[in-house]
């Protein structure tokens, strides 16, 4: 039986959880095949192609499919999916979305957010914010999971997987695409840099936002923030690292003016070195912190800048 | 129009959870219980859409044991008109849970089920999008904004590269984001008030859906700890530890 991993892309460029799913995929010992969903370019296809321990790439490639719809993206998957022992979509906004569509449809029990493979049939998943981790065995036939992809590392791209194209154009009558309001930025993606920097409600205002910002061009890191500075406006929703948020595991993560409530920490605390930058000694960010400093992040800041 | 709500009962959002000794499951023993924050956001967008005239009725629903009925009358007395407690096994899966709402959204024949994007206890983030694959109605996650026109909704939803906005046919199936709203707190009178509303108590077996469970918990273990850390005295011990010993810059 193989495996089908659906790629997650944005139409114009491959995302780099693809190769994290084709990662997880490679512990599962079989047949890797990749679906790609959307109205997308040739590169988004040859990309996948590449991509190590990758048979066979399938490409619905239609305008009906361009803002991966839920509706018509789900019955899609579903036509697909016959046959396979284990579907896998990354925990994105978008694989959350339609995979759960995918598993009623099929009438199986869906495997969510799982941060490790045990076994073909046994999973890994954190659950109560990462405050207990989840090993569950399932009699299912087909497995349908989304991945934390930040558990999983990139296979490289040195394959060749033959490339087939699809015909099944499904309409989404009942669902419409209207507007996108994307965030603009030149860092690197959140849930893909190697360093973060995030600040909090310490912070004070958006404004001061700005001092995170040279920081992160020296070091090459994206900006995150906890839900705290999010719901004050400060900067908008898809900065949020935590539960509800993105879940990042970077090599470094500053948190800067971040208290570390359960909620924040359970998108940052796998991250391999966490340093924390609050005035009050007793935040309980300091108790996952590897380094930190006590003082204020606004004589902080500057000094840190500078010395970099 | 009618508006159905599915809420459920977790563990507080502010209590750190505890695993039991033989890795069975969390210690819920005495914890703290609430309505999970994403089905409280739920009633509060229900109960703003009647205030505003577009619903008329707001039934909320509960499957679980019989102390979910607390949670019922907690929706009640945020505004919901009245109550139906399902009694099944609090574990439910997802796809279980969505099986017999499916059935009650046949009962019922609402125009729009409003439930949270995820419970914070289980963190599946499943259940609205397979209701509205069961029901075939088309689906509106993680909704930051949502705007009934006619026979269309508006829903803006959050997604990961900033908001995306989708008209839906209704009836619709909306699920919750935490900017939806902020939920309003229930009044004393209201309080009062809730526990005269009515609340039907059904069990799981009248709607006959199977609800054997293909997925088995193995164990459930506490995650690693982080080793306790350090604290340095300014940015240059900073900078130097983080290129010296942790080597993450350079």
């Amino acid at each position: 039986m193989s495996i089908l991993i659906i790629a997650e892309h944005d139409n114009s460029q491959l995302k780099p959880e693809t190769a994290k799913l084709a990662g997880a995929a490679s512990k599962l010992n079989s047949d890797v095949h990749v679906l790609i969903v959307g109205d997308v370019s040739d590169d988004v296809v040859s990309k996948a192609a590449k991509l190590h321990g990758v048979s066979k790439v399938l490409v619905a490639s239609h305008e009906v499919y361009a803002h991966q719809l839920a509706e018509n993206t789900a019955d899609l998957v579903v036509s697909v999916a016959q046959g396979y022992s284990h579907v896998l979509a990354a925990a994105t906004t978008t694989g959350k979305n339609f995979m759960p569509r995918v598993a009623a449809l099929l009438d199986v029990e869906q495997i969510s957010d799982i941060t490790d493979i045990a076994a073909d049939n046994t999973f890994v998943r954190p659950i109560y914010a990462g405050n207990a981790i989840a090993t569950v065995k399932s009699e299912e036939t087909i497995h349908i999971l989304t991945v934390r992809t930040s558990a999983f590392d990139a296979v490289p791209d040195d394959g060749s997987a033959d490339i087939v194209q699809l015909d099944t154009v499904i309409p989404s009558a009942h669902s419409v695409f209207v507007s996108a309001s994307l965030t603009e930025s030149e860092r690197p993606e959140l849930t893909a840099a190697d360093v973060i920097i995030s600040g909090g409600r310490g912070m004070q205002s958006g404004d001061n936002f700005s001092l995170l910002e040279g920081i992160a061009d020296k070091l090459g890191a994206a900006i995150g923030a906890s839900r705290a500075a999010v719901d004050a406006g400060f900067v908008p929703n898809d900065m949020q690292v935590g539960q509800t948020g993105k879940i990042v595991a970077p090599q470094l993560y500053i948190a800067v003016g971040i208290s570390g409530a359960i909620q924040h920490l359970a998108g940052m605390k796998d991250s391999k070195v966490i340093v924390a930058i609050n005035k009050d000694e007793e935040a309980p960010i300091f108790q996952v912190a590897d380094y930190g400093l006590v003082g204020d992040l606004f004589d902080i800041l500057p000094q840190f800048e500078q010395a970099l | 129009m009618k508006i159905l709500v599915p809420v459920k009962r977790v563990i507080d959002y502010n209590v750190k959870v505890r695993v039991k000794a033989d890795e069975s499951g969390v210690d819920l023993t005495n914890a703290k219980m609430a309505l999970n924050p994403f089905c409280e956001i739920a009633v509060e967008e229900a109960v703003r859409l009647k205030e505003k005239g577009v619903a008329n009725e707001i039934v909320v629903v509960s499957i679980g044991d019989k102390a979910c009925q607390e949670q019922l009358r907690t929706a009640l007395a945020l505004g919901a008109d009245r109550a139906v407690h399902i009694e099944a096994d609090p574990q439910l899966s997802s796809l279980h849970v969505a099986k017999l709402l499916h059935k009650l959204y046949e009962q019922e024949a609402p125009q729009l089920v409003i439930l949270g994007k995820q419970s914070i206890d289980s963190d599946n983030n499943q259940t609205g999008q397979m209701l509205a694959a069961l029901t075939g109605l088309p689906q509106g996650t993680f909704a930051s904004e949502v705007v009934i026109e006619g026979n269309k909704i508006n829903v803006t939803r959050e997604v990961d590269g900033g908001l995306q906005t989708v008209t839906l046919t209704l009836p619709a199936i909306v699920t919750t984001d935490l900017r939806l709203n902020e939920p309003r707190y229930a009044s004393l009178p209201n309080i009062m008030k809730a526990k005269r509303k009515p609340m039907d108590v059904k069990t799981a077996a009248e709607f006959g859906v199977d609800l054997t469970s293909k997925v088995h918990v193995v164990n459930v273990a506490p995650p690693a700890q982080r080793q306790g850390g350090v604290k340095v005295a300014d940015v240059a011990e900073l900078i130097a530890k983080l290129k010296n010993e942790a080597k993450v810059i350079s």
